[in-house]
């Protein structure tokens, strides 16, 4: 095993936090040996497709599932009758909480079809063939009605209804009559008009951001059985398989305690697999065929029916003194749920101005349902929405001002101490040191060529902890396993092993990882919300720490001396009332585990609470070529304030993602409609997600403020980097092309507009 | 429903004779995941667009859902199960793990694929022509830095074994 000790002043103190080991499932991963949720396969198993609306907005008057059940090969067809009819009912899970009943009538459209590609019957059978033979079969019968997908039509009071009990909440009087306004929040501080009375200069803005997909490359996928006994079991590609186990429990009407789920090695997720589409309607398939139902989506299918994160309308009026104090602001957000309540306006209203330290401030958010895919979570949910209007206006403020970008965010900047704009008080951030980064940096004083522009942006995001359990046990010979309830995105499985490795002073390729099923481990929430390394890390850390409270008892019992006269150093039991007794090593001890108390092992159950905020701060450089209008990225620098990095290498890949995201999501991607409110795009050659050539390096500048309630001083990583490139790049054309630019993506005809309008 | 005729295609997949049966429709992906077990290959698009499912057919790089089973009579098909010899990784797959290259790694076998027939063609890659050669391989977790970075060094380090 490759080591590399990165950073040495850290490494007086820790050994392994803070090196790069290779992943302990590294060669799987390059060998294709890695089991994905479409890998894996059960003898005798059926194949399951999914039959989907083709309207946007449709009564669905009958399914008549007769003639598909006839065609030979054809096991089990599933339609909304076969699944309970669920009361509204709330569940905290994870970063957000989730309606059963919408989940399951996502999961199988229930009287309406709310938007194109809502599931409305499924088919199990023998080939794929003979499944997609079948849904032609299968008779549905709709009434179509009039539909609405653009956030602020479907806000109009005379726009077509999805649904007829949602009614506006968080109004300061209950409306008397439903809207597609599921809810109204607000965030308040100060004297607004005062605030902007005192303003020397003020800019007022309305952006636009299109829906946009997670555009994981591995589509949704799982296998599912249900026994005659009633005992299921699944196999699926998630964020969490405990979520699975819950939803599916709960959409089915069964027990938790009869289903159990194995994770499979996850293709991806960025918050788009935080919920189920696929698992509950297997089981049924599988339930009512008594055989083992495969179902794997096809790309399609991903971009129809699953994610993707909010289009959205924000409008921005901020005010500033000539000296650059930022006095008021005032912002109004509108964002897409899709087909049900609960897009993530809420955290796109609480982040919005979380870099700032501003006296007035009023921010109203609009979570509204509209005919297209239910949102789900996408990286930071709702933060990059906000941050490119409030980043956009904040450029443009400077500019108005004459005051260097960076400057003008030091003078605004919260610090410990202060109160967040959305409640609590700062401790331990390390945001104006990431501003002090990117203005140090050589990037920042770099000449610019003709036609091109340097931009710069902030973000923020929470960061959550959360339910975890964790469990170390040692083998026989020294070694250890590390069992987490986490599915592992992007190398968790490293850092668990690094942390527990740590804190039992083993060298780290003498801990095994791995990721439990449900059955396995207790409860720990979904992989989401830079939690894992964070909470789960702090679950691995003390079972850990439990493991060496046990050896040292052990030892001492060897020994025949008190405790505390026993201590853990570098793997081995060192004697203090005697110091020349040879230490015994772990191996020792573990060789002796029968005559100490049996095996040595340790579970941690937790909630954890304090996880630190996080902060980044981006420069971009862009060339936009006059001719076409296309944009091309040409240098790009991103510091984050990372508590301490675990594991060096995966925290620069989680900012370098996160950076290529956004920039995609600046340039290219979004979901088109067509007038039938069809996705037009629902392709990867349509939808453009950024390749390898559309890129440059991506500089990462970890900043390490650490986190006191960590026990290595960890921040949540991985959604921080994709809230400021969208407007860190609009920044950039912008000054590149001397147009403001309020609507993404930034694509070549509405910039050649743009500057064909100078 | 008709059973479709069914052919016998032979061919050599990661250098041994491997048969099977297929249906005139059938891609050469479902053929190696479904009848021959090698789900190294992914499919992310069934279009051609992601790479996920990068296999070398008779020299050439392909899509293995865009070629059909039957094409593969008579070829030698790499896949990346093929890619390590006798358990010893080959240095991209070295360099992908040193470099910290993948994230959730879906797309890596197909990177893998792509990288090892840019380096069968172009020894000595700029950075540049590595990305265009890579353009059609997507990866959503890593922004390509890390991917770039292995490849270059794996390219450098062929070329000194080739000189040693």
């Amino acid at each position: 095993m490759s080591e590399v000790l990165d950073r040495p002043e850290a490494g007086a103190a820790l050994k392994v936090v803070g090196t790069r080991p290779i992943r302990p499932d590294g060669v799987d991963k390059v060998t294709g040996r890695a089991a994905y949720g479409a890998d894996f396969a059960m003898p005798g198993m059926l194949v399951g497709r999914i039959k989907r609306s083709p309207h946007a907005h449709a009564r669905i008057l009958s399914v008549d599932t007769r003639r598909a059940q006839a065609l030979p090969g054809v096991k089990a067809v599933v339609t909304a009758a076969d699944f309970p009819n669920l009361a509204s009912e709330e569940y905290e899970a994870g970063e957000s909480a989730s309606n059963l009943r919408d989940i399951s009538c996502n999961c199988m459209a229930r009287d309406k079809a709310l938007y194109d590609g809502h599931a409305v019957a499924a088919v199990a059978a023998t080939s794929a063939a003979i499944a997609e033979e079948a849904l032609e079969l299968i008779e549905v019968t709709y009434e179509v009605l009039p539909h609405v997908i653009d956030v602020e039509a479907a806000m109009a009071a005379d726009a077509p209804l999805l649904h007829a009990h949602l009614y506006t909440q968080g109004l300061e009087t209950r409306p008397d009559k439903p809207s597609n306004i599921a809810k109204r929040n607000r965030l308040e501080r100060g004297d607004l008009e005062a605030g902007f009375a005192a303003a020397e200069a003020v800019v007022e803005r309305r952006y636009v951001t299109p829906a946009v997909h997670q555009g994981y490359i591995e589509p949704h996928a799982c296998v599912a059985v249900m026994a005659a006994d009633g005992q299921g079991q699944v196999w699926s590609s998630s964020q969490g398989q405990f979520m699975v186990r819950t939803y599916c429990a709960k959409v089915l009407g069964l027990e938790a305690s009869d289903i159990r789920v194995t994770p499979a090695e996850i293709g991806g997720g960025f918050g788009g697999k935080t919920t189920v589409y696929l698992e509950p309607l297997a089981l049924a398939l599988s339930r009512k065929s008594g055989a083992p139902v495969k179902m794997v989506m096809s790309r399609e299918e991903v971009f129809r029916a699953t994610g993707p994160t909010s289009g959205a309308v924000v409008e921005v009026k901020i005010g500033a003194t000539r000296d650059g104090t930022i006095t008021a602001a005032d912002i109004v957000l509108k964002y897409q749920a899709g087909a049900y309540e609960g897009s993530p306006v809420g955290a796109g209203s609480m982040t919005a101005l979380a870099c700032y330290d501003i006296a007035n401030f009023r921010i109203t958010g609009y979570d509204v349902v509209t005919n297209s895919p239910k949102v789900a979570a996408y990286r930071a949910p709702g933060a990059p929405i906000s941050a490119f209007a409030v980043e956009s206006a904040v450029d443009e403020l400077a500019q108005t001002l004459g005051l260097d970008p960076i400057a003008l965010r030091e003078k605004n900047a919260v610090r410990d101490g202060m109160k967040a704009a959305y409640g609590p008080t700062y401790r331990n951030i390390g945001y104006v040191e990431t501003l002090e980064a990117i203005r140090d940096h050589p990037h920042y004083a770099a000449p610019l060529g003709p036609n091109q522009g340097r931009g710069v942006a902030v973000g923020f995001w929470f960061n959550v902890g959360g339910e975890s359990t964790a469990a170390v046990h040692v083998n026989e010979d020294g070694s250890a396993v590390v069992v987490t309830g986490n599915p592992d995105i992007g190398g968790s499985r490293a850092s668990m092993a690094m942390m527990a490795a740590e804190t039992l002073g083993l060298p780290v390729d003498k801990v095994r990882p791995i990721v439990a099923d449900t059955a396995a481990i207790g409860f720990s929430m979904l992989t989401g919300g830079s939690r894992t390394t964070f909470a789960t890390g702090m679950a691995v850390t003390q079972a850990a720490q439990k493991i060496v409270a046990d050896l040292k008892r052990r030892a001492a019992q060897i020994w025949d001396v008190a405790i505390d006269q026993v201590e853990w150093r570098e793997g081995e039991a060192l004697r203090l009332d005697k110091a020349d007794t040879p230490p015994l090593s772990l191996a020792a001890i573990a060789a002796q585990s029968a005559r100490t108390g049996g095996p040595i092992t340790a579970e941690v159950s937790l909630n954890a609470g304090g996880a630190g905020p996080g902060f980044g701060a981006h420069i971009c450089d862009v060339e936009v070529d006059p001719e076409t209008g296309y944009v091309t990225v040409l240098r790009y620098t991103a510091a984050q304030d990372v508590g301490r990095a675990i594991h060096p290498a995966y925290v620069e890949g989680q900012v370098q993602g996160g950076v290529a995201q956004g920039i995609g999501w600046a340039l290219n991607e979004e979901y088109i409609f067509d007038g039938e409110g069809k996705m037009e795009n629902a392709g990867f050659l349509d939808y453009r997600v950024p390749v390898a050539s559309d890129l440059p390096m991506i500089e990462p500048i970890l900043i390490e403020v650490p986190n006191p309630r960590h026990p290595f001083g960890a921040k949540g990583v991985g959604e921080v980097p994709i809230v400021p490139p969208l407007a860190a790049v609009a920044n950039a054309v912008a000054r590149a092309i001397g147009v403001r630019m309020t609507s993404l993506p930034l694509s070549p005809p509405k910039l050649r507009a743009a500057m064909d309008g100078r | 429903m008709s059973q479709p005729h069914k052919t016998h295609i032979s061919a050599v997949v990661n250098g041994d004779p491997a048969e099977f049966l297929t249906d005139p429709g059938r891609t050469l992906l479902d053929a190696l995941r479904d009848d021959l077990g090698l789900t190294g290959a992914k499919e992310g698009c069934g279009s051609g667009d992601c790479g996920a499912c990068s296999v070398i057919l008779d020299g050439r790089l392909v899509c293995a859902c865009l070629v059909l089973a039957a094409e593969a009579e008579g070829k030698r098909v790499e896949t990346i199960e093929g890619m390590a010899e006798g358990g010893v990784l080959h240095p991209l797959q070295q360099k992908f793990l040193e470099h910290a290259a993948l994230q959730c790694g879906f797309c890596t076998p197909g990177l893998l694929v792509a990288a090892k027939a840019l380096l069968a063609a172009n020894p000595d890659p700029s950075e540049s022509e590595a990305r265009y050669w890579l353009a059609g391989n997507l990866c959503r977790c890593t922004g390509y830095d890390k991917v770039i970075r292995a490849v270059m060094d794996a390219a450098a380090d062929m070329r000194q074994a080739r000189v040693a």
